[in-house]
């Protein structure tokens, strides 16, 4: 399917997001769209699948004008979208996730399904049970699923946002050998990511948007200063140096810890980290790192062991006591576990600093100036974008907190603010405490952490400074292997 | 100035489908949809007496719906108020009883009240326990307490404080005139009883709208899983809110028994905690326009008595109207969120 999209505007309300955005994808090509966070990505995709109306321009597919009044409709027309969190019903199997959603057709019986499911599956050598339940299944192989479905509704234009977030590099591979096989049978692909690695060894052609418009388009094979140099004013550094600082007396420290949940569990944990350390959780997504930092952050107690935090034992007590131990905890959620949707910024910095609301709003206006937030005090917080909604999490992170830590701190960030990000972390907290985050980039925990643990299936495989870690050597324990 | 514009046009939108709702309603049974009208005014606002009867049905209908607004903003449904507040007149009638005869009977009433609005608040705290600990939903627990309350209630009418020689539905012995709640002579409401709804309706506009404490109990509300990063503990606000809930719906209670009925009888609830959560609905779980819902329901449940005399309508003429104005306001409600959320 030829996609041509034609001076596309959108406005909400004042805000001009998409000044007439030119693009145009050939049928069995793999476009890449990149663009920093706010560029108007995610925007022109609601728009191209039907969620959003367009306030100006006009879409055409194989050069026919055509209007989309709601997603079925752009589904019907065979756009089909995989999102980075999987749109799926996890208590059922993989068949009836196939299957719900499919109109049904007369005259087909349950056999079909499934053999058009295994048929799919072979076709592009994934491997699924059917009979599985989703609860069960990584990450990773959920979206695997959601693909099937999208090529078995005979999607002629599949749009993938950041697919490989989350996933195994085994997947990750898998899914670009499936994407390439799909594209030479002539469906088109539109692959919206940050990371460029990764559009460059996939796109044939490359465009690249910032503040709402097309800055330029690329062929590959691809130059990636030059694909930095549009996304960004200035092309930022993507390895910081930092130097770590000296560590000091024990902060954290894990004895013997096991502990069921969040898929894998943590086992036999025995670790200890200290003063000035700035700690990186690498792992495939659910390998036990989400479960490290919960159990680190006193919001979920161990089965067995003891979790030990400036001097204090963490078993029986509360998130309230170990915030006041000088502990902070922010999630990778931002608006479901982080913020209070329907609060404005000023309504979060009354409740985290219990103050009164003429103090809030001084100290809401004094974190807008200095953490660079795009809002204003009255501003609630699902109208920030997801940037300035991590910036908002950090600003309201106490000046002296002890241990800092975080889940995927910059997830959805650009490497701009991300670079800001921890910047900010390492100057702030790591001189006088500890910082630990997981990330499910490899090379953002190599480039920012003094230390890296390797989480696999709920174990910590390894446990070594940065600096001698190897990047392969990381990657394969990763993977178990 | 354009939210106000809103408000104003929904609230005549919601006028308008209930008045047209009900005018074909009466068509339809046959009767004068004016005259319907026409008395329910005058049954309501007619006379001193009568208004004074409107603001006898107001003040515990008020206490109740207030109390309801704390367990909404904390996202709890709290279906319990009308055992709340039946324990709350059981715990008034029990005080008052023991001040039969006593040399300081103002002592016992400002005991009773007190008491009514513990036993409500504890009765409620059951409620909230059953949650934060069973698991248990606080809609399934509220219900099932009302009928505990409603049994508790009837055993004590014909069991232990069955009225001398006979048992009867009309209630218990009523009390002596020195145990009823203070009143003014030659007024028909208790001017006290309408200072203590004042009192409460601005102590809950601070509290809910300009404390902290109202703040994170919102926070509650919004998102339990959240407000743990912020130092606040999500069941402790829980329990808080529905234990508030519950005193206000037994401070209702004890003022039945000792300001308007002076006994305990079986129906001493009258429905207001159900009618409460109909007010509260109405009001878009707003503070400011519940004392005017309320007082609106209340000149309708006090007008709508004198059909059956005038015009051979049953009084349940009221309900409707109230059920109406709540399933049309949800509608207007709704299509406004609709149309917001569209424009986004």
């Amino acid at each position: 399917m030829r996609v041509e999209l034609q001076r596309i505007h959108k406005r909400f309300g004042p805000h001009h997001v998409l000044k007439g955005i030119d693009l145009t994808v050939d049928t069995g090509t793999i476009h890449g769209l990149v663009g920093e966070n706010g560029a108007g990505k995610s925007t022109l995709m609601k728009i191209l699948t039907g969620y959003l109306s367009r306030s100006g321009g006009r879409i055409l597919l194989d050069g026919v004008e055509t209007e989309f009044a709601n997603p079925a409709v752009a589904a019907r027309a065979g756009i089909g979208m995989l999102y980075q969190e999987p749109q799926d019903f996890p208590p059922l199997t993989v068949l009836d996730n196939f299957i719900v959603g499919r109109e049904s057709q007369p005259g087909t019986g349950w056999k079909d399904p499934r053999r058009r499911l295994a048929q799919l599956a072979d076709e592009v050598h994934f491997r699924l049970d059917p009979e599985a339940v989703l609860n069960k299944l990584t990450v990773g192989e959920r979206q695997q699923l959601e693909f099937l479905r999208l090529l078995g509704r005979e999607a002629r234009l599949l749009i993938l946002d950041e697919p490989t977030t989350g996933i195994s590099e085994t997947q990750k591979a898998r899914l670009f050998q499936a994407l390439r096989h799909i594209r030479d049978q002539g469906r088109t692909i539109l692959l919206v990511s940050h990371k460029l690695e990764e559009v460059s060894a996939l796109c044939d052609r490359v465009s690249i948007l910032r503040h709402g418009q097309v800055m330029g388009e690329e062929d590959a094979p691809f130059h990636i200063p030059r694909l930095l140099e549009l996304m960004f004013d200035a092309v930022p550094s993507t390895t910081p140096a930092y130097t770590p600082h000296t560590p000091g007396a024990e902060l954290l420290c894990f004895r013997n810890v096991s502990s069921p949940g969040e898929r894998t569990g943590l086992w036999d944990c025995d670790l200890s980290i200290a003063c000035g350390e700035v700690i990186g959780l690498a792992g495939l997504a659910g390998s036990g790192q989400g479960l490290f930092l919960k159990l680190a952050a006193g919001l979920s107690h161990p089965s067995q062991g003891q979790i030990w935090f400036n001097g204090q034992q963490l078993q029986g007590m509360g998130y309230p006591q170990f915030k006041h131990l000088g502990g902070c905890y922010l999630p990778a959620n931002r608006l479901e576990e982080g913020l209070i949707s329907g609060f404005t910024v000023l309504d979060h910095f009354a409740l985290a600093t219990n103050s009164s609301r003429s103090r809030a709003r001084q100290l809401a206006m004094d974190a807008i100036r200095q953490f660079n937030i795009r809002g204003q005090p009255e501003s609630p917080v699902e109208s920030l974008s997801g940037g300035n909604q991590q910036r908002l999490l950090l600003s309201l992170i106490p000046t002296d907190a002890r241990m800092v830590l975080l889940e995927n701190p910059t997830r959805g960030l650009d490497v701009g603010s991300a670079r800001w990000v921890w910047d900010y972390l390492r100057h702030q907290y790591a001189a006088g405490g500890v910082v630990v985050f997981s990330s499910a980039e490899l090379d953002e925990i190599l480039s920012v952490a003094d230390r890296i643990l390797v989480f696999f299936n709920g174990h910590v495989v390894r446990n070594l400074p940065v600096n001698q870690a190897d990047y392969h050597d990381v990657a394969a324990a990763m993977t178990g292997s | 100035m354009n939210r106000l514009r809103e408000h104003l046009t929904d609230g005549l939108l919601i006028l308008a489908i209930v008045v047209s709702f009900t005018w074909l309603l009466l068509l339809l049974v046959g009767a004068v949809p004016q005259h319907a009208f026409g008395h329910l005014l005058a049954g309501s606002f007619g006379s001193w007496s009568k208004f004074a009867r409107v603001l006898n049905v107001w003040i515990p209908l008020t206490l109740c719906s207030l109390g309801l607004l704390y367990a909404f903003r904390a996202g709890l449904w709290n279906i319990g108020v009308e055992g709340q507040m039946v324990l709350g007149a059981i715990a008034a009638t029990g005080v008052l009883r023991l001040g039969t005869e006593s040399l300081y009977p103002q002592g016992y009433l400002v005991l009773a009240v007190v008491a009514g609005m513990g036993c409500g608040g504890l009765w409620a705290l059951l409620s909230g326990w059953l949650k934060t600990r069973g698991g248990v939903h606080e809609i399934f627990a509220g219900l099932g307490l009302n009928f505990v309350a409603l049994g508790l209630v009837l055993w004590l009418i014909f069991g232990p404080w069955k009225r001398a020689g006979i048992a009867s539905m009309s209630g218990t012995q009523p009390f002596p005139a020195d145990l009823w709640f203070p009143g003014l002579e030659g007024w028909r409401v208790s001017p006290f009883a309408l200072a203590l709804v004042i009192c409460t309706i601005l102590a809950t506009v601070w509290m809910l709208n300009h404390s902290r404490f109202g703040l994170r109990l919102k926070a509650v509300g919004h998102n339990p899983k959240a407000v743990q990063l912020y130092g606040v503990a999500p069941n402790r606000y829980l329990l808080y809110a529905i234990l508030i809930s519950g005193a206000l719906a037994g401070l209702a209670g004890s003022l039945q028994v000792s300001d308007i009925y002076h006994r305990l009888i079986p129906s001493i609830s009258s429905g207001y905690g159900y009618l409460g959560l109909l007010v509260v609905m109405l009001a878009n779980f707003r503070l400011l326009p519940i004392p005017f819902i309320a007082l609106f329901f209340s000149a309708l449940n006090v007008g709508s008595i004198q059909l059956p005399m005038m015009m051979q309508l049953d009084s349940s003429l009221s309900g409707v109207i109230q059920g109406a104005c709540v399933m049309s306001a949800l509608l207007v409600f709704g299509l406004r969120r609709r149309k917001q959320s569209s424009q986004r």
